[in-house]
């Protein structure tokens, strides 16, 4: 596990406090410089996100580029979260956790078919948060605009013989990441419904969300 | 010929080159690595609807799997298997590590461009993805976590990524049997955790061939209860296509 660190920022300076129920959507546009933190309130809850330039939205997010360039798997303290185009969208600046995942992806209808049974198309899950926050957002932002994201406080360990599982989080209550903006971003998150995999430790909590600016 | 007797169409993919077409359901290609050591790198769409694409993570999470070999399928984010992994001799295809760009290509190999080499300038896979991408209407949006094939990126205890050299043997092929019709986009240019220090993508020999389709205990189908049920979802797909009830 990566080393923690911890923040001095006080949120009642925070420009934006939010908090976010399971089961939602969420966007926000960062100015470059912006601080933003996000808290696991009560443990272990998986925060779906994507970034996009702002200003150009094709140049998004990248988990490849991401895991590449720091030549690890995990991301944490001293992360640059990179765009398609290889530039820092922002830096995780403290963590408290140690360990958020880039190689799980976003639960669906359909992988959940696929995962759980063909008859648990019916339950939310986070495409249909991410599609319902784009489609509010506007600016034609689709599922085209949906590549892999990052779960902030899950927990997806490989092994070195290539197997892959959701192992129960490593998170605990009050745990937060924060980053801060490289560039002007779009902030695109769901708050993950999943109930079949101990992503949530099989309950799906609310997350804190704060924006610092520039200090 | 092709392993099932059949006609078989055979194509080299020299080193540097990019190649797309649709491939049908049913139809198999089979990529072989003749000198060793290659990398072809690959993006897959829904050939009737590109809207629908490959899905790293949900090939992965489905499969317990961080890397792809024989039995295993590549999912669709739709729940849909576009292609199965009949045959490999290789082993081990990564997706986990993305392609290289014109930055990449340039810290290792020098600028590499056209003025000075002609048509032996350094392309790059993002560039050569933006190149064919573009021909079918498709462009940035489109690149997403992408296959690798005959490529191992290693996985240590804490999480650290380490290219693992000799993955690909000469003469090692793989073979993707289609389950939907599907535009497949490919490059054959470095991986960029390949420290081999000049630009020399090996060519590759690619060979499409009619095959049959999967049995019911077809193994791939039969990996895991997921599979079973992905196959379920894409022939219910195909008869949709098909306008049967």
């Amino acid at each position: 596990m990566a080393a923690l660190s911890d923040s001095r920022l006080d949120p009642a300076q925070a420009r934006v406090d939010v908090v976010l129920a399971a089961g939602q959507g969420w966007t926000h546009e960062l100015t470059a410089g912006d601080v933003f933190r996000i808290v696991d309130l009560e443990g272990n809850q998986a925060v779906d996100t994507l970034f996009f330039n702002a200003r150009d939205t094709a140049e998004r997010y990248s988990a490849t580029e991401t895991m590449r360039a720091q030549g690890n798997i995990y991301l944490a303290t001293g992360t640059a979260l990179l765009s398609s185009e290889g530039r820092p969208l922002l830096t995780i600046a403290a963590d408290t956790c140690g360990r958020h995942d880039t190689l799980g992806g976003a639960c669906s209808a359909e992988s959940n078919q696929v995962r759980y049974g063909l008859a648990k198309k019916s339950m939310h899950n986070c495409r249909d948060s991410f599609l319902l926050a784009l489609a509010r957002h506007g600016h034609g932002l689709t599922k085209r605009d949906l590549p892999s994201n990052i779960n902030f406080f899950m927990n997806v360990p490989v092994t070195p013989k290539g197997a892959l599982t959701f192992a129960d989080g490593v998170s605990a209550p009050g745990r937060y990441v924060e980053m801060k903006a490289e560039m002007d971003v779009l902030v695109l998150i769901s708050n993950c419904p999943q109930l079949n995999n101990p992503c949530n430790a099989y309950n799906p909590t609310p997350v804190r969300l704060l924006v610092w600016p520039e200090s | 010929m092709s392993s099932s007797g059949g006609p078989e169409k055979t194509l080299v993919l020299a080193g540097g080159q990019a190649w797309s077409r649709r491939v049908r359901r049913r139809q198999v290609l089979r990529l072989t690595d003749d000198a060793g050591a290659a990398c072809v790198s690959a993006l897959l769409f829904n050939a009737d609807d590109p809207l629908e694409r490959y899905n790293m993570a949900d090939t992965l999470k489905a499969q317990f799997t961080a890397y792809l070999t024989a039995d295993r399928v590549l999912y669709s984010d739709m729940g849909r298997v576009l292609c199965s992994i009949t045959r490999d001799t290789c082993g081990w295809h990564d997706t986990i590590s993305g392609c290289g760009d014109g930055a990449t290509s340039r810290l290792r190999f020098g600028a590499g461009r056209y003025q000075e080499l002609r048509n032996d300038f350094h392309r790059n896979a993002r560039d050569n993805f933006l190149v064919e991408l573009g021909k079918h209407g498709l462009g940035r949006r489109d690149v997403v976590a992408n296959v690798n094939f005959f490529v191992r990126v290693g996985v240590d205890d804490g999480g650290g990524l380490r290219w693992i050299a000799r993955n690909s043997k000469a003469g090692a092929l793989v073979e993707l049997r289609f389950e939907m019709d599907t535009l497949v986009v490919l490059t054959n240019t470095p991986h960029p955790l390949d420290p081999k220090p000049t630009y020399g993508p090996p060519a590759v020999t690619l060979s499409l061939f009619e095959g049959p389709g999967p049995e019911s205990d077809d193994p791939c189908r039969i990996f895991r209860a997921e599979n079973e049920r992905g196959f379920a979802l894409t022939e219910a797909y195909v008869a949709e296509r098909k306008g049967v009830l």
